[in-house]
Order: C-alpha cells, then sequence, then structure tokens
C-alpha cells in the first residue's frame, strides 16, 4: 500500500513542478471557453442555453490535453520500466497514476467551472449541475484516457493519435454528462436517470482502465 | 457616504482590489525575505559568488 | 551615475534599496488623495448612481495591464535585441503583476456589469479584449515556469511577449469588428456618453496612484529575481566546491 501512496504522492509533486502542467489544463479550458463565443456570436440566450455542452467540451478537451503526461515522462527516463518489474501489481499502480493525474488535472477543471459559468451567463442551478456531473464524469475520462496514453506511449510520433484513439471512447461520458447537466435545468427526464447511469461509467472506467493501460504497458514494453 | 441601492457590488470591488493588492504585496515582501534567508545561509556556509576558485590542481 | 549603470545588478540592488521606500511613500500618499477623491469628493453619475465609482478601479486596472504588456514588450526588445543584462529580469518580474491587474480589471467589470447590464459578464468587445490579454498574460506566466534556466526562459518569453504584442491591436480590432457584427439590443458604453471634469479628476489621480503602486511592486519584484539568481549560481558553485572539497580530502 506504502508503494501506490508512494506513487501517488511523486505523481502529484511533479505535476505541479516545472513542466508538469497541472494548471495547464485550466488555462485550457478557459481559453475554448472564450473562443466558442467569438465562433457562435456573443448572443447571451444562445449562449446559457449550449453553455453545459460549451463546458463539458472544454473540460473533455482539456484532460485529453492532459492525457500524454500520464505515461510519457517516466517512459523517456526509464521509470516506467522499473514501474513495470515492481512488486506492486502493475493495475494498481496505474491507478494510482491515473488517481493522481485527475486530482492534478480533472479536479481543477471541476473547481473552474463556477467562474467559466459566469462567462456563460449560466444561473447557480446550471453551476452546479454542470460541477457535479463534471465531478462525477472526469474520473472517468482520465480513466478512459489513460487506456489510450498507453497504447500511444511507445510510439515516438504519437501526435494526434492519442485523441483520436480516446474521443470515441469518450463519447457515452459525454452524452450522459452533458444530459444530466441539462435536465437539471430544464427537464423532462429526472436529473437523476442519465446522472446515474453516468456515474456507473465512470465506475466501470475505474476498472476497465487501470487493466486495459497495465495490459498495454506489459505487452507494448516487453 | 451614500452608495445607492448597487452598494454591495461597490464594496466588493474595493474589497477584491483590496485583496489583490494585498496579495501582491505579501508576495513581494514574502518572497525577499525567503531569498534573503536562503542567501544568508549559503554565505553562512562560506559559498561566496565570486568563486572560491579552489586552487588545487585539478 | 548613467542609466546604464543600472545594467549592473548589484549596482541596480543598491539603486532598488534607495529608490524603494520614496516609491513606496508616494504610492501611500497617491493613494491617500486618489481614494479621498474617488469616495467622497466624486459625484454619483446621474445614469449610473454610486456604481461609478467602479470605474476609479476598472479603468486605471484596464490601463496598466496594457501598459505592463508594453513594459515587456520594451524588455523584450532589451533581451533579443540589446542583450540588456537586467532585460529579462524586468520582464519576468512585471508578468505577475500585470496579470493580477488585468484580473482586477476583468473582476471590478464584472462587478460594475451587474448592476448594469444585469449579467456578470457581457462579450462586449472592451471586456473580451481583456479577457484575451488575461489569458495570454497567464500562458506567458506558464512559459517562464517551464523553463528551468533563466537565460534560456528569457529569450522564449520575449519572443511570446513580442507576438503579443503585434497581436494584440489585431486582437482588439477584430474583436471589435465581431462585436459590431452582434450588436446587442442595448448598448452601454462604459463611462457613459461623456466623461465630466468632476468625474475625471479622481480617475486620474486613481490612475497616478495605481501607476506608482506598479512601479513599486515592480522594482521590488526585480530585487527579488535578482537575489533568486544569485541563490541559484550560488547553489550551483556550492555544488562544485564539494565537488572539489571531496577530489582535495581523497587526495590527501
Amino acid at each position: 500500500m506504502t508503494a501506490l501512496w508512494a506513487i501517488l504522492l511523486r505523481d502529484m509533486r511533479i505535476a505541479v513542478r516545472i513542466g508538469g502542467g497541472a494548471l495547464m489544463g485550466v488555462l485550457f479550458f478557459l481559453a475554448v471557453v472564450t473562443l466558442i463565443p467569438f465562433a457562435i456570436g456573443p448572443d447571451q440566450a444562445l449562449l446559457r442555453k449550449i453553455g453545459p455542452a460549451i463546458l463539458w467540451l472544454g473540460a473533455l478537451l482539456a484532460s485529453l490535453l492532459g492525457l500524454d503526461r500520464l505515461f510519457a515522462a517516466d517512459h523517456e527516463d526509464g521509470a516506467l520500466d522499473l514501474i513495470l518489474m515492481g512488486a506492486a501489481p502493475l493495475e494498481l499502480t496505474v491507478a494510482a497514476k491515473g488517481l493522481a493525474h485527475w486530482i492534478t488535472t480533472g479536479l481543477p477543471l471541476v473547481l473552474a467551472v463556477p467562474v467559466l459559468g459566469l462567462l456563460l451567463d449560466l444561473d447557480a442551478l446550471a453551476i452546479g449541475a454542470v460541477a457535479l456531473t463534471l465531478l462525477a464524469g472526469t474520473p472517468a475520462l482520465t480513466f478512459i484516457g489513460m487506456i489510450g496514453a498507453a497504447l500511444a506511449v511507445a510510439l515516438r510520433r504519437g501526435g494526434l493519435l492519442l485523441p483520436v484513439l480516446v474521443l470515441p471512447l469518450t463519447v457515452p461520458v459525454l452524452i450522459f454528462g452533458v444530459s444530466a447537466a441539462e435536465t437539471a435545468v430544464i427537464g423532462p427526464v429526472t436529473f437523476g436517470t442519465p446522472f446515474l447511469i453516468l456515474c456507473a461509467l465512470t465506475l466501470m472506467s475505474l476498472v476497465i482502465g487501470p487493466f486495459a493501460a497495465a495490459a498495454t504497458l506489459r505487452q507494448g514494453l516487453d | 457616504m451614500n452608495l445607492g441601492p448597487h452598494a454591495a457590488f461597490i464594496l466588493a470591488a474595493y474589497a477584491a482590489a483590496i485583496v489583490v493588492v494585498a496579495g501582491l504585496v505579501a508576495w513581494v515582501i514574502l518572497d525577499f525575505r525567503a531569498q534573503k534567508r536562503v542567501l544568508g545561509d549559503l554565505e553562512a556556509h562560506g559559498v561566496t559568488r565570486r568563486s572560491t576558485a579552489l586552487k588545487e590542481p585539478a | 551615475m548613467a542609466l546604464i549603470d543600472l545594467a549592473n545588478p548589484t549596482r541596480f540592488l543598491n539603486f532598488a534599496e534607495r529608490v524603494l521606500p520614496w516609491l513606496v511613500a508616494a504610492t501611500l500618499f497617491a493613494f491617500a488623495i486618489g481614494l479621498e477623491q474617488a469616495l467622497f469628493v466624486a459625484p454619483d453619475d446621474y445614469q449610473q448612481g454610486a456604481t461609478v465609482k467602479i470605474m476609479f478601479l476598472h479603468v486605471p486596472c484596464a490601463w496598466l495591464g496594457m501598459f505592463c504588456w508594453g513594459l515587456m514588450t520594451v524588455a523584450a526588445l532589451g533581451t533579443l535585441v540589446w542583450r540588456h543584462p537586467l532585460a529579462d529580469v524586468a520582464a519576468k518580474a512585471a508578468a505577475p503583476i500585470g496579470a493580477a491587474f488585468t484580473f482586477l480589471c476583468l473582476f471590478t467589470g464584472s462587478m460594475w456589469g451587474r448592476p448594469m447590464w444585469g449579467t456578470y459578464w457581457q462579450w462586449d468587445a472592451r471586456l473580451t479584449s481583456v479577457l484575451v490579454l488575461f489569458i495570454m498574460y497567464l500562458g506567458l506566466i506558464a512559459l517562464w515556469r517551464s523553463v528551468e534556466d533563466p537565460g534560456r526562459a528569457g529569450r522564449a518569453a520575449a519572443v511570446l511577449t513580442l507576438v503579443g504584442a503585434v497581436n494584440l491591436p489585431i486582437i482588439k480590432f477584430s474583436v471589435d469588428w465581431w462585436n459590431t457584427l452582434h450588436q446587442p439590443a442595448s448598448v452601454f458604453r462604459i463611462g457613459g456618453p461623456t466623461i465630466d471634469k468632476s468625474i475625471l479628476v479622481p480617475l486620474f489621480a486613481m490612475a497616478i496612484a495605481f501607476t506608482l503602486l506598479f512601479l513599486t511592486l515592480h522594482l521590488a519584484a526585480m530585487r527579488n529575481e535578482i537575489l533568486r539568481r544569485r541563490v541559484r549560481s550560488m547553489q550551483m558553485l556550492r555544488v562544485f566546491a564539494d565537488e572539489d572539497m571531496r577530489q582535495i580530502e581523497s587526495r590527501a
């Protein structure tokens, strides 16, 4: 257990240091949310209506952006090989890394929602709904994303491969996340229905992600 | 001083200004003290900036 | 002592040491006058009521946010063109201060907008341009923090600053154009139709006070940055000194 704790703390510490990019996700989130009105126009009524969708898309893209940090740095300096040879089960180690990644990348996105929601003129209920659904959904984005990150880790010119791999897998999370956020405000379905499905997706990803990623890493780096 | 019906917003704006300015001042002062302290430690350990140029054969 | 002498970090530190107390005093004095003018002397606007008092914060902060980027642009030229030793120190020290004032501009603008427009945010040309400027500040600070070596970081940041300086008028122009395309139903001109002299005087007073504040903070931050670099080189020297000692002792 101490090994996992150590990995968790180490990843979190590295994320906040130079080159770690922990808060870059939030900055990207802000940039995306700023860009959309430039494309759509500053019509407040329209922005308010699609606000939850804009926030979810921004958070998803920002999560995606930080995913290659999950394994690439460790792969480059050889730490990944040490992790693979370690005593702790690889699945749990990978899950610990995923948790650290979510805390430093995903959670700040959730915390940024109130401020960004104000830019889109959302009311308190909508902001709360978006924040809650993102809180439930961003772990899924990280843990599904780690599958793509593991696939891409050995590829030097991975480039856009990682996002392309991960995006289709995140579609259900996006659908139910936005759905839940919007039904909280508009209805007609109750908030609980899509929200519970979102939670189920997250719980599934917490299991599938580490197993798939661990299997990939073992295959790819042997 | 009657601030009118929107007094809360005026106060919030001035409060934010105070917080931000105080934050900047605190940053500058605390950073100064931290650097001075580390410099003091280094100098106490005999490290100087003009390299002590230990004139030993390489 | 010519200005060029300040390029020497040690002389600069002495200069800063002597000048800072005066700057602090001047800043406090200017704020005393400015706040008295803004809070007590300035009359309520016939249209906006007492919320015009927010403008005395909002406009100086906007001015400083842009002034700071201008200052960093000059520093960037100093780094890339003239190789001035303290140019990147000036640039690095300025960025967080400029970002803070830009943020304050956005926040006070939001506080002003809520009573006036009914929303905390309006995608109008001016506020949107300042938001883009704020994002650029954050990106610049992220760049400073992502390179360990101060020299390399300085050059990278200088390039980004110059690119930003060229782009900011273009961005402002395009945002203005975008805004005219989507003219909102109720057009609210920040500052009212014309600015009366009774509002202008407090505004200038606060602008002067904020500018002095910026200069004070900037000078102090530059001093800290110089000290930080000293610490860094001394720590590196100490590593070599320790290594030398070990070699000497092993030979003895």
